[in-house]
């Protein structure tokens, strides 16, 4: 009986940590960058990129596993009778929460579900943004437990719930009848991409699977420390361990902090960036990959905040925030990190956070 | 009764967690928007010893946690 409620509890999320790690080794295996088989972050920034958001060449693209994801999410949502059109709570604050997230998982080079790969391959440089991301998560969670809300949502017409479903199928549309509109990288991260079909399958059952397990990866460590709930961190642990498995078992598990795949060792800022992408998301109640969950389940505030997100890529690219990979130029190892204007907006991310954070606690109501 | 509509995750399952926490109630009537809100709710509550049923009503669901 005992073992039927243990599967019952975790046996979902579970399974959905273990795919999600598969469909990260795989989607490597066959041309995406390496220990970045699914990060969206970097995704949102690429795509970002093939609109021609922001002009760094090396990082446009597509990705069809965005596209996939919130896709997955909402056939689960409408078989499942789960798909509600919602909208109103905070939309402009989660914007810019959004925005922020992003800049600051851009900083690291990867957002928390990235950070995870990166820690199956054995990159130890994110054990450092894993620290940061603990530390953000636990200063949300002091303001959960003072009463912070962004306020309710309400019911709105179902069109508002299609908006992002909608433009993720115009992008497909786009990426496949008339590719020559969008930008493509021709070297770098952008350039290295799987099949735009088995992106695709991967994202829509990635997407599927999260829907209905309600995967998160901020959710998971939120929910261990406020409620002793263990559930969601399983997933977390079942895409490190999965990875991790999986890496060793290819020969590709590299251990240690030097020369990782588009990673850097300056280190503050590593733990920093993470810390405000850790922060933002229990505001937001949840990670960017929850966020386009809840896109796809017709959530138009979260809509927005992927939105928020798209823009935070293209403002961190033309503005030079984004983290540069540590690299070996003529044979000297050169430490990459951000740039001064990264810092300052990783510093300016906090104080607007903190004062989200502040103005939304009980009795602030006129803040 | 404690009223979690609309508020997005994880509000809702803090505001039933600070309710068992304030007055360890014997009944608490929950209202919910959402099937993620109804299931954290439910782990929380049965964890802390509560019996759950849940009723739908319309787009809501009426959760009455009992010991």
């Amino acid at each position: 009986m005992k073992e039927k409620n243990w599967l019952k509890s975790y046996g979902l999320i579970i399974l959905t940590g273990i795919v999600v790690g598969i469909a990260a080794l795989v989607l490597t295996a066959v041309g995406n960058p390496k220990n970045m088989g699914f990060c969206i972050a970097c995704f949102e920034r690429d795509i970002a990129g093939a609109l021609g958001l922001h002009s760094a060449g090396k990082v446009q693209y597509m990705r069809p596993e965005i596209i996939g994801i919130v896709l997955g999410s909402m056939v689960a949502a409408l078989a499942a009778k789960e798909f509600r059109a919602r909208a109103g709570s905070s939309p402009a604050i989660r914007f810019v929460l959004g925005l922020f997230v992003m800049i600051g998982a851009l900083v690291f080079l990867g957002c928390p579900l990235r950070m995870v790969i990166r820690l199956g391959g054995g990159d130890l440089t994110a054990v450092i943004g894993l620290l940061g991301f603990l530390a953000g998560i636990l200063v949300g969670v002091v303001f959960l437990k003072k009463g912070f809300s962004l306020g309710r949502a309400y019911s709105v017409r179902k069109s508002e719930g299609f908006m992002l479903p909608g433009v993720m199928v115009v992008l497909l549309v786009l990426l496949v009848a008339a590719p020559q509109l969008l930008k493509f990288s021709e070297e770098g991260p952008g350039s290295m991409r799987a099949f735009w079909i088995i992106s695709l399958v991967a994202g829509l059952v990635v997407g599927l699977l999260a829907q209905r397990s309600r995967l998160c990866m901020a959710g998971g460590l939120r929910d261990a420390f406020m409620l002793r709930d263990f559930t969601l961190l399983s997933g977390f642990l079942a895409i490190w361990i999965t990875i991790t498995i999986g890496n060793l078992i290819m020969g590709k598990y590299n251990l240690g902090m030097l020369s990782q795949p588009i990673a850097h060792t300056q280190h503050l800022w590593s733990f920093l960036g993470m810390a405000l992408a850790g922060w933002g998301s229990i505001l937001l109640g949840g990670c960017p990959l929850r966020q386009l969950i809840l896109a796809g389940e017709g959530n138009g505030d979260s809509a927005v905040t992927v939105l928020g997100m798209v823009v935070g890529a293209a403002i961190a690219h033309n503005f030079g925030m984004a983290g540069n990979p540590d690299s070996v130029v003529d044979g000297v190892y050169k430490v990459g990190g951000t740039s001064t204007v990264g810092m300052v907006a990783v510093v300016l991310g906090f104080v607007v956070l903190a004062a989200i954070s502040v103005t939304h606690l009980p009795g602030k109501e006129n803040a | 009764m404690v009223d979690t509509r609309g508020l997005s995750c994880p509000i809702p399952v803090v505001m039933v967690q600070q309710a068992i926490k304030k007055d360890a109630p014997a009944k608490l009537e929950v209202l919910a928007d959402a099937k993620v809100a109804v299931e954290n709710i439910t782990r929380l509550a049965t964890t802390n010893g509560y019996q759950v049923s849940v009723v739908e009503d319309g787009l809501d669901f009426k959760l009455t946690l009992t010991k």
